[in-house]
């Protein structure tokens, strides 16, 4: 194992959700396709996640020790305590998935995490029931706590859609838009099955494999052509998203290429790459729906080949190329 | 079969159909017999012990509402406002000032080679509008972390060698919990539980700090003698095996003065797996460790402004606070504690929380109508008349935090929920007039463990600054001896047991040197308390300078 360089850090993204949105699913999901990612997932406690039991290897106080080197460690009321544990965990996680608790505010979660060096927060994922996200957004109780919910998204996951009838859809992708922070994609899923990528994004270990070895993700998108369905085991999933491996041939102006990505109609969902600046600076770029991080790299830092960029968008919505016109 | 009858100036019964008597008679830990000399001869051999014969005795008192942290803190330097003695019985006079509080905070850094240093119970709302930074606690030391936990519990002052130890001391920080300075760098304000954290375990607050160390269950027994109490909840444990078998240990030893009723509380668990475990806890039950309740938290704090509040929400326009637990887990767990006969208490500050423990209870008494089951709602601050007759309509208790008025009652006046709702709050009047069932509480460490303050507190509702806050909603003096201790029993449903002086029951006392039936009720906070009789075994508080 390389130690990964100083400067990278940890990338964390926020899984959040009403009660039954499908989260815990979700997790499972990832979980099982975690393609040698070593993923920390955190939970308020074990008693509201029920990971697969053929996927818990062992269990040691508040950490259960997961399938190809994953952990799920609760946290109760104190998220950075064990956050900190797990960072200093050998070897340490390339992931780390933090579910919230179904009346937790993901973005006031995130803040807390953020207050941890060491991290970088890619974005909040929320999960929704189709089904029911709609009245639970009028309850009495807990209406204005699933509208916070909505707006804090950076990319939503709309579960159960086998469950609802296509007028229903429909009105729910109507509604949506009046509820989220403009830009925040909507993504259809059922039983959460959603390309794993959209959430655990590439390989975080990039830098341990600069020639993008076998095992690596990142590596084999940049062989595949410029176009195709994305990787299985979602075959579903391919009439819905589509991806592009865009080559940045020169320095650019991250501020326009930012602009272009996060445009509400570019239909851009996921995307991850490096970049140099007009000052010759490099840096690593993460989008998580309307979300984009940009983070300098040091000099020192070994990203695979030159700058590219990948990114999953929605089909029949992302347009291929049009991001590099827009230089 | 040993008998011993005391004499005493007065005993107070808080037994209706026998309200006072002279001598009580004990055996076995339990009561004999309560009345004349005369009468309980004839129980037959005795020993006449008048240690008592000047003093007032009345029911060991019952604190609802308290945690063994109370206790525990006292491992650190205390920073209130007001004096407050410690479980030995040493006098700490209050920091009147912040630099009273920062030359306490100094001696005990001298005091102490290494590590971090914490003070707690700190309240500088009384020191006016000054804000306490980093820049103050770097006067106590730049060499070792050095934390002030404010007595609400909401807010933590750090130096800045912990929020460099933190990683915090750098600019770009961005949290609501974390007010920056001119410089652009955290004052080391951390307010809020997601802000604090992020200080915790430098300042040696770590996880296992809230379940009650050994020190900390002696010491909280310590206070509670010293309180007259002789029975109390913990109310918010994780009661896991080794804190378990910490308590069953300690608890079981013979000069342990207290009987402890800790609460397991439903968080890392589900609802089936928290009854299932409640069920199971309390088989293990003995008789001065009272197992098989679960406590629920609806919602945050009402100073906090993370209480969940109903239209028209806070006074000074506050966005409405935030859920603990999810409405369905609540109802969930309610049903499944039904079934199962495990008796739930939910703490609920704002009335929007209050209404949602009403909604679910109801709705679990039509999945398991169950009678007599005495879930009780804790704190319970802010719930108007219409909410105190739908806790009689379902059969329930409440435990209202009378001392909240004291210490914060100017606060909830001016800022939090305005005039009007803060003389209703923690209607005890109220709640009589209902009909349902009611003791008050301390929430030690929040406000100091005294049952007889407490009273004081809910007999004459003033606050710090003298404001009569709620006058319809002051109780007599009677009601309010009766709420510390019958009242408090029946909450947890150990009024069969103890909470009165009579035939069959524990002998538990509270020892007074002063009759708080005789002293004006303005005074009753400052009657004086001996000790206690607990099961029979005689506690003099110790008495220090």
């Amino acid at each position: 194992m390389t130690a990964r360089p100083a400067d990278v850090l940890t990338p964390t993204l926020i899984v959040g959700g009403y009660l039954g949105a499908g989260k815990t699913t979700l997790v499972n999901h990832l979980l099982r396709h975690a393609d040698g990612r070593r993923i920390a997932v955190m939970v308020n406690d074990f008693g509201e996640l029920t990971i697969d039991a053929d996927l818990i290897e062992g269990a040691d106080g508040c950490v259960l020790a997961l399938a190809g080197g994953c952990v799920c460690c609760s946290f109760g009321s104190d998220l950075l305590g064990a956050l900190q544990d797990v960072l200093q965990r050998q070897p340490p996680p390339d992931l780390i998935l933090i579910e919230t608790s179904g009346v937790a505010l993901p973005a006031a979660v995130a803040r807390s995490a953020r207050l941890l060096p060491g991290l970088s927060i890619e974005g909040i994922v929320l999960m929704l029931d189709a089904e029911t996200v709609r009245q639970r957004s009028a309850d009495p109780y807990v209406g204005d706590l699933v509208r916070q919910q909505l707006l804090d998204a950076d990319l939503l996951i709309l579960n159960k859609t086998e469950l609802c009838s296509p007028t229903t859809l429909a009105e729910l992708n109507a509604w949506l838009p009046s509820m989220t922070t403009a830009g925040t994609p909507v993504v259809p899923a059922n039983q959460a099955r959603v390309p794993p990528e959209l959430v655990l994004g590439f390989h975080a270990d990039w830098a341990a494999n600069p020639d993008g070895a076998t095992g690596d993700a990142l590596a084999r998108w940049a062989a595949q052509p410029i176009t195709h369905p994305i990787t299985p085991p979602i075959a579903a999933a391919a009439d819905r998203f589509v991806n592009e491996l865009l080559e940045l041939t020169a320095p650019l102006d991250p501020q326009q290429l930012l602009a272009a990505l996060t445009t509400p109609d570019a239909g851009v969902v996921r995307a991850k790459g490096w970049l140099t600046d007009l000052a010759g600076q490099r840096h690593l770029l993460q989008q998580v729906g309307r979300r984009i991080e940009l983070q300098p790299l040091a000099p020192d830092a070994r990203p695979p080949g030159p700058d590219r960029l990948l990114v999953i968008g929605l089909a029949g919505v992302y347009r291929y190329g049009q991001l590099l016109l827009n230089k | 079969m040993h008998t011993t009858i005391y004499s005493a100036r007065k005993i107070i019964t808080m037994n209706a159909s026998r309200p006072n008597a002279t001598h009580v008679a004990v055996r076995d830990g339990r009561i004999l017999g309560v009345g004349s000399l005369d009468e309980l001869k004839g129980w037959g051999p005795h020993e006449l012990d008048d240690r008592f014969a000047n003093k007032v005795l009345m029911p060991g008192l019952v604190e609802a509402h308290a945690h063994l942290m109370a206790g525990g803190l006292w491992r650190y330097t205390y920073c209130g406002y007001f004096d407050l003695r410690d479980p030995d019985g040493r006098n700490w006079p209050g920091g009147r000032t912040l630099e009273a509080v920062i030359g306490q905070l100094s001696s005990s850094s001298a005091r102490q080679a290494d590590g971090p240093l914490l003070g707690w119970g700190f309240d500088p709302i009384y020191f006016g509008d000054q804000r306490v930074s980093r820049n103050d606690l770097d006067r106590v030391s730049t060499a070792r972390a050095v934390g002030v936990l404010h007595a609400s519990g909401h807010i933590l002052n750090v130096n800045s060698f912990l929020l460099e130890k933190a990683g915090l001391l750098r600019a770009g920080v961005e949290h609501p919990g974390m007010p920056l300075g001119a410089d652009g760098l955290p004052t080391g304000e951390l307010k809020g539980p997601d802000a604090m954290t992020a200080a915790f375990a430098i300042v040696g607050l770590d996880r296992s700090f809230l379940s009650g160390d050994e020190f900390g269950v002696r010491a909280f027994a310590k206070l509670a003698v010293r309180a007259g109490v002789t029975t109390s909840t913990d109310l918010a444990a994780t009661l896991l095996e080794p804190e378990l078998d910490s308590l069953l240990s300690i608890t079981a030893e013979d000069d342990y003065p207290l009987r402890l009723v800790p609460l397991l509380r439903l968080i890392g668990m589900t609802p089936t797996q928290a009854v299932e475990r409640s069920v199971a806890l309390s088989s293990r039950s003995t008789e001065r460790l009272r197992l098989g309740r679960i406590k629920v938290v609806a919602d945050g704090s009402i100073q906090g402004f993370s209480a969940r509040m109903r239209w028209p929400g806070y006074f000074n326009g506050a966005p409405n606070g935030l859920w603990y637990t999810a409405p369905e887990t609540i109802r969930d767990c309610y049903t499944l504690a039904l079934q199962s006969g495990v008796q739930v208490h939910t703490h609920t500050n704002g009335d929007e929380a209050t209404e949602l423990a009403l909604d679910c209870l109801a709705a679990a008494l039509k999945a398991a109508p169950t009678r007599d089951h005495r879930f009780n709602l804790q704190h319970c601050q802010l719930a108007d008349a219409a909410q105190f007759r739908r806790m009689k309509a379902l059969d329930m208790c409440v435990n209202l935090f009378a001392n909240h008025h004291f210490y914060w009652g100017d606060q909830h006046y001016s800022t939090t929920v305005g005039p009007e709702r803060a003389e209703r709050m923690n209607a005890c009047a109220t709640a009589q007039r209902s009909g349902v069932p009611f003791t008050i509480h301390s929430d030690a460490p929040v406000t100091p463990l005294g049952p007889l303050f407490t009273a004081w507190c809910a007999v004459n509702r003033l606050t710090s600054s003298g404001r009569v806050l709620g006058a319809q909603e002051r109780i007599s003096v009677a009601d309010a001896l009766q709420a510390i201790t019958l009242g408090a029993a029946y909450t947890l449903k150990l009024d069969h047991e103890i909470g009165s002086i009579e035939c069959g029951k524990r002998a538990d006392f509270c020892v007074l040197d002063d009759d708080p039936t005789e002293v004006p009720p303005e005074q009753l906070k400052d009657v004086r308390v001996w000790g206690t009789v607990q099961g029979g075994r005689v506690f003099q508080a110790p008495q220090l300078a």
